[in-house]
């Protein structure tokens, strides 16, 4: 045990010391006095000295902090020095802890560990953020800064001033301002605070907002609370504004999942005027054959999904151009006896997938590179799968424009489309159009559950709910049309997005519904309807 | 005779009735008189299945009237038989009283459970049998009444009208599974007493519901073969083959199938009322489509534009799927997608077509 008034002098000498010579290197052996006061059993005293290492300017902080942190910091108990010490075996290998020399093997009985309390536990930690404010990678020291946000004192304070000075990136340094700012705003001087609240005017982390709301209603000064008052509306009205952007990306994001699921079903219906009930099955599948890509290459998840994409084009491409040459093909021109035929087909399908798979769900892996988010203030944040599906929608839209304007595939598919008749009498074989449309309708169905596969479980009712939904779309942006499908999906997904904090979700579909069955009154024929003699009928 | 004017010309009606007749009077024989030890008695059990099924039945004329007569796939009739048993569902609950778990003489017991204080406004009044019986007529009839008024009007036909129905029951099955509703939510209207003050548990009242259901599904019958014979039923077979001629001829086509598609989303609650009591429970999976587009099956098998072909499907699939569902229920989902897609390309006239060929190569 060491002597009390001895300690505390001690202790009074050494944060005198620091207070004058925190800039200059601390020397090991005054480093390794510091670090042996932890041998006390005075938990106080303890924290005492945990905050003093922190403070202590040494390369060694960070690893003698972490060490305490796992518990494997002891002190020899008939020298009363504090080492490191590693279990092995019976005995423990014991080193020094600022240095890698060895001490040798000491038992059980020779040391004692430096035990340590929560609260000593969350000094460590908010200490090893501190030290990160001087990391070499500039995005550990942002987050280093802002994790200080809520905890900030007088030290960490001073700390700051100091380093940004020597900053260099502007992102962290206009962090350290925002810091400093939030510290200003417990300043004595008013003044201060008003030019502290001023110059947070605009920002959007929680923290700001809950201070500058005490601030409006409990500050002595009035000037203070008028000037809190009015910044922390406008940073409101930011907040909403960013909110409802996000409702709009979500909105988005939602209405390309949309897209990918109607615009195949846009084509069959658009071509052949039959509705596939199975279309949902379709996505269905390929959402299965993600699953089943993923598990034949288990070392490869993050290319997985570029070998799945195919994989399901083809899948559910060859299963649609079964479905149309062996039933549909049989049902022509009686479109409401193929959509039970077709329905017909779903219930097999998802009972065959029921049954080699299990009726339980099974959970796609996500790739590392879409899972996260873009900050882009403390409000809005991009998740990256949503931003994907956004992006892989476009993707698909534009091929398939492509293959519908640019081939001559393309260019059978939309003569059939538009007069079955005059385009067989031209000579286009209508059946294999048929066909192929079908197929890549199908397929891009499956595509459509690749990207699914990404964002729900999959499980062999996947498809079902979709069916409703991709129809709505279809018939809202007017059939045969893939501008309108396209348009269509957008406007529903943000539509649907806008309206479920709202109403909740339940009744923001059946709103949607009622919408679109108003919206046809007026409208028949959907946003853009088809132009041709077929349209007519 | 006013029957044999109806059944004029309608030989398979005439068997069908007959039948029907026999069966009513033959199944409570069997119940009551025949000891139970005979191998020839019927277990109440069963009475109650057939019940089911015969509501089942009168459900599926309903079907055929719209779908068979005027050519429009419904494949969101399953919403007007719920909303018929929800509404026979909430007499039964005020039924309870306080015989409930909470024992309160007003409140149904998941309004207990949900710390509601009063009835809500759209419970008033189903403590009384005939305001129930109106209910069950009035709320299926307004529903097919808004939706068919919105969607004949603007011509929705084929596909775009069969889809709409499909997401009309979609989006009732999700309204209706909330609690905040006021219907029970998941778990529906159910442990019902008693109706019109006879037991629920007793023999006697379930072969009364039967009966019941018996004369429900044969008046159903007759109604529905003396609307198609009509002026009103030719001309909603001529919009079935070519509604703009009709149309062109100068008759309101969306009134006839506006008033053809009330006509059989009332019988298809009443259905939906007759049903309730037998099973005991509605929730609110019965508007699952799934239900919806079984309903259309059992049509397409027996035979459409027969109107007597929705009952004999309705039998068939219904005892193949009791049976099925309990002996291999895997292979019920093969079976009915299979009947889907075998009917509809080989036997476009189900049943019956099959029937009326076999008797027109022989004769």
């Amino acid at each position: 045990m060491i002597n009390k008034t001895n300690f505390f002098s001690y202790v009074l000498l050494l944060t005198i010391g620091f207070v004058f010579s925190s800039q200059s290197l601390a020397t090991n052996g005054d480093f390794q006095n510091t670090i042996n006061q932890l041998t006390t059993k005075n938990l106080k005293t303890k924290f005492k000295v945990v905050e003093d290492i922190i403070d202590t300017d040494n390369p060694k902080v960070e690893f003698v902090l972490q060490s305490l942190l796992e518990g494997k910091v002891y002190y020899i108990k008939n020298n009363k020095k504090v080492v490191l010490a590693i279990k092995e075996k019976r005995e423990y290998l014991v080193k020094e802890l600022l240095s890698d020399n060895s001490l040798g093997k000491f038992s059980k009985h020779q040391i004692k560990k430096v035990g340590i309390n929560n609260r000593i536990r969350q000094k460590i930690k908010a200490g090893l953020s501190m030290l990160n404010l001087k990391h070499e990678d500039e995005k550990v020291r942002l987050q280093a800064v802002k994790n200080t946000y809520k905890d900030i004192n007088a030290s960490i304070f001073k700390k700051i001033e100091k380093l940004i000075q020597v900053e260099d990136n502007d992102k962290v340094r206009d962090a350290m301002l925002v810091l400093m700012n939030i510290y200003r705003l417990n300043d004595a001087d008013p003044y201060v605070r008003i030019k502290a609240i001023n110059d947070l005017n605009g920002n959007l982390e929680p923290i700001v907002k809950n201070k500058l709301m005490r601030l409006k209603d409990n500050d002595k000064n009035l000037e203070v609370r008028i000037e809190a008052e009015k910044v922390l509306n406008n940073i409101n009205s930011e907040i909403s504004f960013f909110k409802n952007l996000e409702k709009v990306f979500f909105g988005i994001s939602f209405g390309s999942v949309l897209i990918l699921a109607a615009i195949g079903l846009a084509i069959t219906f658009g071509v052949m005027g039959v509705i596939n009930m199975a279309h949902g099955e379709l996505i269905m599948l390929g959402a299965y054959t993600t699953y089943v890509v993923q598990l034949l290459m288990p070392n490869n998840i993050e290319m997985s999904i570029f070998a799945a994409i195919p994989a399901a084009f083809v899948v559910s491409g060859f299963v649609g151009i079964i479905i149309q040459t062996g039933i549909i093909r049989h049902l022509h021109g009686r479109p409401l006896e193929t959509l039970l035929a077709t329905f017909g087909v779903s219930l097999v399908l998802r009972q065959i997938v029921r049954t080699i798979f299990s009726p339980l769900n099974r959970s796609v892996e996500t790739p590392d590179w879409m899972s996260g988010a873009i900050e882009i203030n403390g409000v809005l944040s991009l998740t990256w799968n949503r931003l994907y599906i956004i992006v892989f929608c476009l993707i698909v839209f534009a091929a398939l424009i492509t293959i519908l304007k640019k081939t001559s595939l393309g260019l059978q598919v939309r003569a059939v489309s538009q007069d079955r008749n005059m385009a067989r009498a031209m000579g286009v074989r209508s059946n294999w159009v048929d066909a192929m449309t079908f197929g890549l309708g199908s397929g891009i169905a499956g595509i459509a559950g690749v990207a699914l596969s990404q964002l729900t479980n999959v499980g062999p009712n996947l498809g079902q709910s979709y069916i409703i939904d991709s129809f709505m779309v279809v018939v809202f942006g007017g059939v045969g049309n893939l501008w309108g499908t396209l348009i269509g999906g957008f406007g529903l997904g943000v539509i649907n997005k806008f309206m479920e904090p709202w109403v909740g979700a339940v009744l923001a579909k059946v709103l949607i519904l009622i919408f679109i069955i108003l919206f046809i009154q007026k409208r028949p024929r959907g946003l853009f309807p088809q132009k041709g003699r077929s349209a007519g009928d | 005779m006013f029957f044999s004017k109806i059944l004029n010309n309608d030989t398979g009606g005439r068997i069908f009735l007959s039948i029907l007749l026999i069966v009513t009077i033959l199944i409570p024989f069997l119940n009551i008189v025949v000891s139970p030890e005979s191998p020839w008695h019927l277990s109440t059990y069963t009475v109650t299945i057939i019940g089911k099924y015969l509501t089942y039945a009168l459900l599926a004329i309903a079907v055929d009237l719209v779908w068979g007569y005027l050519g429009i796939l419904s494949l969101g009739h399953g919403a007007f038989f719920a909303l018929g048993g929800y509404t026979m569902g909430m007499y039964l609950m005020r039924q309870i009283g306080d015989r409930g778990v909470y024992g309160n003489p007003i409140l149904p017991d998941f309004m207990v459970f949900l710390d509601w204080s009063e009835l809500p406004w759209f419970w008033y009044g189903f403590d009384q049998f005939w305001f129930a019986m109106i209910m069950i007529i009035f709320v299926p009839g307004l529903l097919a009444f808004v939706f068919g008024w919105l969607a004949f009007r603007s011509r929705v036909t084929g596909v775009y009208l069969s889809i709409m129905t499909q997401a009309l029951v979609y989006a009732l099955m999700l309204a209706f599974f909330r609690n905040e509703l006021g219907f029970g939510g998941n778990n529906g209207l159910t442990d019902f007493k008693d109706i019109l003050g006879f037991s629920l548990q007793l023999d006697s009242t379930r072969i009364g519901l039967f009966i019941a259901s018996s004369v429900a599904l044969a008046a159903g019958y007759l109604a529905s073969r003396a609307l198609t014979n009509s002026r009103l039923g030719r001309v909603a077979v001529a919009i079935r083959d070519s509604e703009s001629r009709v149309r062109f001829i100068g008759y309101r086509v969306e009134n006839v199938q506006l008033f053809i598609f009330i006509f059989s989303a009332i019988m298809a609650g009443i259905a939906g009322a007759l049903y309730v009591p037998q099973v005991g429970i509605i929730n609110p999976g019965e508007f699952s489509p799934i239900n919806s587009i079984e309903m259309v099956i059992w049509v397409a098998i027996g035979g459409r534009y027969t109107l007597y072909g929705g009952v004999i499907g309705a039998l068939l699939v219904n005892y193949s799927k009791t049976f099925l569902t309990s002996a291999m229920p895997e292979v019920w989902l093969f079976v009915l997608g299979g009947m889907f897609i075998l009917v509809t390309i080989f036997l476009p006239k189900g049943i019956v077509g099959l029937m009326n060929k076999y008797r027109g190569a022989n004769g």
